[in-house]
């Protein structure tokens, strides 16, 4: 076999990464082994994303390709193990804006790069961003929007972050389309993200994870 | 005398000049006052000379305005799709009340939503209708509405794929459409041709087209009473048409974008076949729309080639060629492509360098004009780009500001249009009116 999982995986060598995984299930390796590898094969795609080595057709490729592959591994899993996590994040593009290109880029970088991630998705009420921060806990909120009316709707989600009392102890960043600092500014946030990776350093800025 | 064959025997430089020659004649229309009519000659040719890679008299400036009317007239966008007298009375206020600009655009980017509703079109949400009724635009809903193993459906008889498989997916309305035969079929006596339109759900199908038939038409004469009225007050409109590249039409609204960059792995020759094949069909059908218009100016949104998008390997290989074939065979019939490239283009800049010094005008949204002026500035007009955000947040002073900056890095020499990046739909139009006085004070030549 012409390598590693983890590396073909990376490397996006459909058929090599579908025989080996086969193979090993056939041979009775751990399932949960496989899981991880796949995982640290997505580590190294998104590395090579944030190096503008690969863009977004390779996401999704990679992505789809690890769906195989953990649909292959599931039936022959026989405990969930919780892998740890670096720390919870809730995103989601607010009110108003159907956008998710974006946004789904930055479920999984921040995902492959260890973070528990609540994806709301698009044209989420203000209310909903505020119950998945309390029933998630998570200490950081990421707020998606591609065009203008995302703007107010951003800074009314903050407002009512604020509302619930909570805004000292929740982080918020914003991002996408026409987003940049003034409007951060505008809306209140903590901080603007020009791309996904920046949305990884910041959380893991708020999280002190070096 | 053969005036056809002259056409085709013109070089794109002289139908070029043809065609604007056409544009900067007084069109035959009343003018309010002689002076309207002298201030529209004006503005006219400020754009065509900037079009041109010329030096106007100053830079023109685009109001980067699309439903900014329904809010000025205190309405919003769903009113104004329902209701057009609210549709007319907002946008004629708004050209009445604004003041000096250099152009309006009429409300024909307003479509009605009593037509939309008749088809029961899916590919879109609109305030009140998918989306939250205060939202001031109607947004694209992707899918797959193309399946992976439909290419070669496609390639092979693009009209029939989309009667009978793409339209019943995006129109509610028009499901039964399924139902019809090929009108290929439909030869010698016809003894069994039209047996389908007998179903009722053809029937009813074929009443909703009907429906949406009728309320076009109410829509189309009050934009274009509108838009009269603006030509009649001396307010020249500068986009003759719209059309897009090849690769976003799988994107946007077929494949979806995520099915489009699966196929770029997957099933690469089919992506490429079927890019050529509706290349053919978009430079077919956009040429038709533009008509008698007078406008030779085609503005295509750019969508997925943008930076970060995909890589320069892949816009070189994917979305250049089929798009590049669309720009020429418009440049090709004397019209501008005006492109409009949404996010930033700052990695594609060199490979857009190659098409003819004055073929096409670039509108940026947020690439970074000092760059794109020294990569393209001598080869092709430059549009834009003050943030959306600085307009609908900042003030008049700030705005003007950026402006002045704008102008400074982008005018010299001429070849360059002022406006936003992209367009706002609220805020004060105090900001606005701040970017005509940066050019009348800024950008005189």
């Amino acid at each position: 076999m012409s390598g590693d999982l983890p590396t073909l995986l990376a490397d996006l060598k459909d058929k090599e990464v579908l025989e080996l995984v086969k193979k090993k299930l056939d041979s009775g390796e751990d399932p949960m082994k496989i899981l991880e590898e796949g995982r640290k094969g997505m580590e190294v795609v998104g590395q090579r994303f944030a190096s503008s080595e690969y863009f977004l057709p390779e996401l999704v490729f990679s992505g789809e390709l690890l769906k195989q592959v953990t649909d292959m591994v599931k039936p022959h899993l026989t405990e969930t193990a919780e892998t740890k996590k670096l720390g919870k994040v809730v995103i989601g593009t607010v009110a108003g804006d159907i956008h998710d290109i974006g946004l789904n880029i930055v479920d999984f970088m921040l995902d492959v790069n260890g973070f528990a991630v609540t994806n709301l998705g698009v044209d989420v009420p203000k209310e909903k961003f505020v119950q998945a921060l309390n029933d998630t806990g998570a200490p950081i909120l990421g707020l998606s929007g591609f065009l203008t009316p995302a703007f107010d709707a951003m800074k009314e989600t903050v407002a009512a972050v604020e509302a619930a009392g909570v805004r000292d102890k929740i982080k918020i960043m914003i991002g996408g389309g026409q987003m940049n600092d003034e409007v951060k500014k505008y809306v209140k946030a903590d901080a603007y993200g020009k791309n996904a990776m920046e949305a990884v350093a910041l959380a893991k800025e708020w999280t002190g994870v070096k | 005398m053969n005036v056809e064959k002259k056409w085709s025997e013109m070089t794109w430089e002289e139908k070029r000049r043809e065609k604007f020659n056409k544009w900067l004649t007084v069109p035959d229309i009343k003018f309010v006052s002689p002076e309207a009519e002298k201030l529209y000659m004006e503005r006219v040719t400020r754009f065509a000379r900037a079009f041109l890679l010329e030096k106007p008299d100053r830079v023109p400036c685009i109001l980067p305005v699309s439903n900014f009317a329904a809010y000025y007239g205190s309405s919003d966008l769903r009113t104004v799709m329902y209701d057009y007298d609210e549709l007319k009375r907002t946008w004629r206020k708004f050209l009445h009340e604004f003041g000096d600009s250099d152009m309006f655009f009429g409300p024909g980017m307003v479509p009605s939503g009593k037509m939309l509703e008749a088809v029961d079109y899916k590919l879109y949400k609109w305030p009140g209708h998918g989306i939250s009724g205060d939202t001031t635009s109607y947004q694209c809903v992707e899918g797959e509405y193309m399946k992976a193993n439909e290419y070669d459906a496609l390639i092979k008889d693009p009209s029939n794929f989309w009667l009978r498989t793409y339209l019943p997916r995006v129109f509610g309305a028009f499901e039964a459409l399924r139902n019809i035969p090929p009108f290929t079929t439909i030869e010698e006596i016809a003894i069994m041709s039209f047996v389908a339109y007998g179903r009722p759900d053809v029937r009813a199908a074929l009443e909703a087209l009907l429906e949406a038939g009728k309320e076009s038409v109410k829509w189309m004469m009050a934009v274009m009473e509108v838009s009269q009225e603006a030509t009649r007050m001396g307010f020249p409109a500068i986009m003759g048409g719209l059309s897009k590249a090849p690769f976003d039409t799988l994107g946007d609204t077929l494949r979806g974008t995520q099915g489009v960059m699966m196929d770029m792995f997957q099933r690469p020759e089919k992506l490429h076949q079927a890019m050529e094949k509706i290349a053919s069909l978009t430079i077919d059908s956009t040429l038709a729309s533009i008509g008698d218009s007078g406008v030779p100016l085609i503005m295509m949104p750019l969508h997925k080639g943008a930076d970060g998008f995909m890589s320069t390997k892949q816009y070189e290989t994917f979305y250049w060629p089929t798009f590049k074939k669309v720009i020429m065979a418009f440049v090709n019939e004397g019209i501008m492509p005006v492109l409009f490239a949404e996010g930033s283009y700052n990695t594609r800049l060199d490979i857009i360098s190659e098409l003819p010094r004055g073929s096409v005008t670039w509108w940026f949204d947020q690439t970074d004009m000092a760059k794109a002026k020294k990569i393209l500035g001598d080869k092709a007009c430059l549009v834009g780009n003050v943030p959306t955000s600085l307009l609908m947040t900042g003030t008049p002073q700030e705005v003007k500001e950026h402006c002045r900056n704008l102008i400074e890095i982008c005018a010299p020499g001429g070849g360059y249009i002022l406006s936003g990046g992209a367009n706002i739909d609220k805020g004060d139009p105090d900001n606005l009116r701040a970017m005509m006085e940066a050019v009348k004070e800024y950008g005189v030549y």
